[in-house]
């Protein structure tokens, strides 16, 4: 039986207020663009989610450079382990990216940025046609990357916990911590 | 919960049991539908169809026919620019800063509605300009006006009808006369405002139209105090008469303008409690107080090209602090249609 190894309170919270805060945002952007009628208040609401998603990862980047994650369980092999690793990357790059991609595109498009209902931000693209439809492109491959990557790696999680019965999930939990942990403790 | 032995259920490695097995399956199975139901939900690829831009520029395609790299609705237009000359009685309505005693500056668009960025310019057409106030600046104002008294719909759902209802049919030069009766049936509303458009019949050219802001707004004042505002550009000159051609219009205006600079006053309506706010086929009392807020001077015809009038979405939804948007239906919509569009036709220059 081996210690379960849970990630701090701090990546934990960070953790699952990314995951809130990116579900909401993603998918409010994707019902706002297909609606005429909600459009108005869910772009400000979309905007408002984008600039949380913007503040907590630069805090989770922070976080993630001065604390070394747990070690993963046994349960996770070497070739699974450079895929956690690299999915890992890939989910931190494009959740710091997509809010920027949010920020230059509508400053791209000739601004204003307003976030928080009426926190004007700097623009920080040129005023633009094309260099707006690029961002705005790009927004949508990496919102629709960001829905397969996020899919994959909740479904390995899963996978992991209820068929290996590695107890991965608990690692980012907060409901309750084993006997063997306590003991430790 | 039961535990495998050390290093036992490793993918490929050791034995796994079969029940954990379905059972990871099935969650992992649920899950992914659900995921996937979501998104698809949320992006419109299921579900009831709905009135989406989507629908209203492949409305527009439909009527139009397809113009790659054009405003899909006020195709054909030009670009100017100028300055706002603020008298300082705005600021007793709103704080924006526009209405500061002062200049800001102003780049603007004339065009004509509908989306064939080639018709013949015609005098029943109804004219817009959208105007960009302290563009590209945090606290711009963004607008697109008619010369209309009112709005001619006060629905999304309205407009649209309007619009696949006034397809011209080829070989008559008009709409079908049976489903523009059936459109205006089943569309009071319309009906009721294409009677107080005709009380107001077209000025000769862009110089002299009286251009609308036509949805409500509400200004906000330094005390907080909310008041419902329409606003309206009243020309302080004569047009030019209109030249011949199919750019009659358009080529007297530019003509004017090069010629010098011309003016409109920026006239702020005040609404009272009982006025309409989220219908704009609905005139207000032609008594209501009035507050001339200061002029606009547009003294340059400003070349398409890249930066320009071009390429700035006029969104009524882009707003300085002290303005806010009213109920009307229309201004998400227009906000929503207008943000497609944008992204259409700037991808069909950039591709």
């Amino acid at each position: 039986m081996t210690e379960l190894k849970q990630f701090t309170v701090l990546s934990r919270v960070l953790h699952w207020l990314t995951a809130v805060l990116v579900f909401a945002a993603l998918f409010v952007g994707f019902v706002m663009v297909n609606s005429v009628a909600s459009y108005a208040q869910l772009i400000v609401v979309h905007k408002t989610l984008g600039a949380l998603v913007l503040l907590v990862m630069v805090v989770r980047v922070i976080n993630r450079a001065r604390h070394h994650p747990p070690a993963w369980p046994p349960t996770i092999g070497s070739l699974e382990g450079r895929l956690v690793g690299l999915s890992e990357k890939l989910l931190y790059a494009l959740l710091l990216l997509q809010p920027l991609v949010g920020w230059a595109m509508l400053s791209a498009a000739g601004g204003p940025v307003v976030v928080f209902g009426s926190v004007h931000l700097p623009r920080i693209a040129p005023f633009d046609a094309q260099v707006y439809w690029i961002l705005r492109q790009a927004h949508s491959v990496i919102a629709y990357t960001l829905v397969a990557v996020i899919a994959a790696h909740i479904s390995a999680v899963l996978l992991h916990t209820l068929t290996l019965r590695d107890r991965l999930i608990e690692r980012m939990t907060f409901r309750f911590r084993s006997k063997a942990d306590r003991s430790h403790a | 919960m039961t535990e495998h032995p050390e290093g036992a259920g490793r993918w490929g490695v050791g034995r796994l049991d079969r029940r954990d097995v379905l059972r990871g399956a099935a969650v992992v199975g649920a899950f992914l539908a659900v995921d996937l139901g979501a998104f698809l939900y949320a992006n419109d690829w299921i579900g009831p169809a709905r009135l989406t831009p989507r629908v209203f520029l492949d409305g527009f395609a439909k009527v139009f026919g397809r113009h790659p790299g054009v405003r899909k609705n006020h195709a054909k237009g030009v670009g100017v620019a100028g300055y706002f000359d603020s008298n300082g009685n705005g600021r007793a309505l709103s704080t924006a800063t526009v209405f500061a005693p002062g200049r800001t500056p102003v780049v603007g668009r004339f065009s004509m509605a509908g989306g064939n960025p080639h018709a013949a310019d015609a005098s029943s057409t109804a004219r817009g300009l959208g105007l960009a106030f302290g563009f590209p600046g945090g606290q711009q104002w963004r607008m697109a006006t008619l010369n209309l008294p009112v709005f001619l719909d006060n629905s999304p759902q309205g407009f649209y009808d309007r619009l696949i209802a006034s397809a011209v049919v080829p070989g008559t030069g008009k709409p079908d006369p049976v489903v523009m009766a059936r459109f205006l049936a089943a569309h009071p509303e319309t009906a009721r405002a294409m009677s107080i458009v005709k009380q107001h019949p077209p000025t000769p050219g862009f110089g002299d139209s009286v251009y609308s802001g036509l949805n409500t707004f509400y200004f906000v004042n330094a005390s907080g105090a909310q008041t419902p505002v329409r606003w309206s550009l009243t020309p302080l000159q004569q047009a030019l008469p209109p030249s011949s051609g199919p750019n009659a219009l358009f080529d007297a205006l530019e003509r004017q303008l090069r010629a010098g600079p011309l003016r409109w006053r920026l006239v702020l309506t005040v609404g009272e409690a009982s006025d309409p706010t989220n219908d704009a086929t609905l005139p207000w009392p032609a008594d209501r107080r009035t507050v001339d807020a200061g002029t606009l001077t547009l003294d340059s015809v400003q070349a398409d090209a890249a930066g320009s009038a071009r390429d700035i979405n006029f969104d009524p939804l882009v707003l300085p602090a002290g303005i806010e948007p009213s109920d009307d239906p229309l201004l998400s919509a227009r906000s929503a249609v207008y943000a497609a569009s944008y992204r259409r036709r700037t991808g069909e220059t950039t591709l």
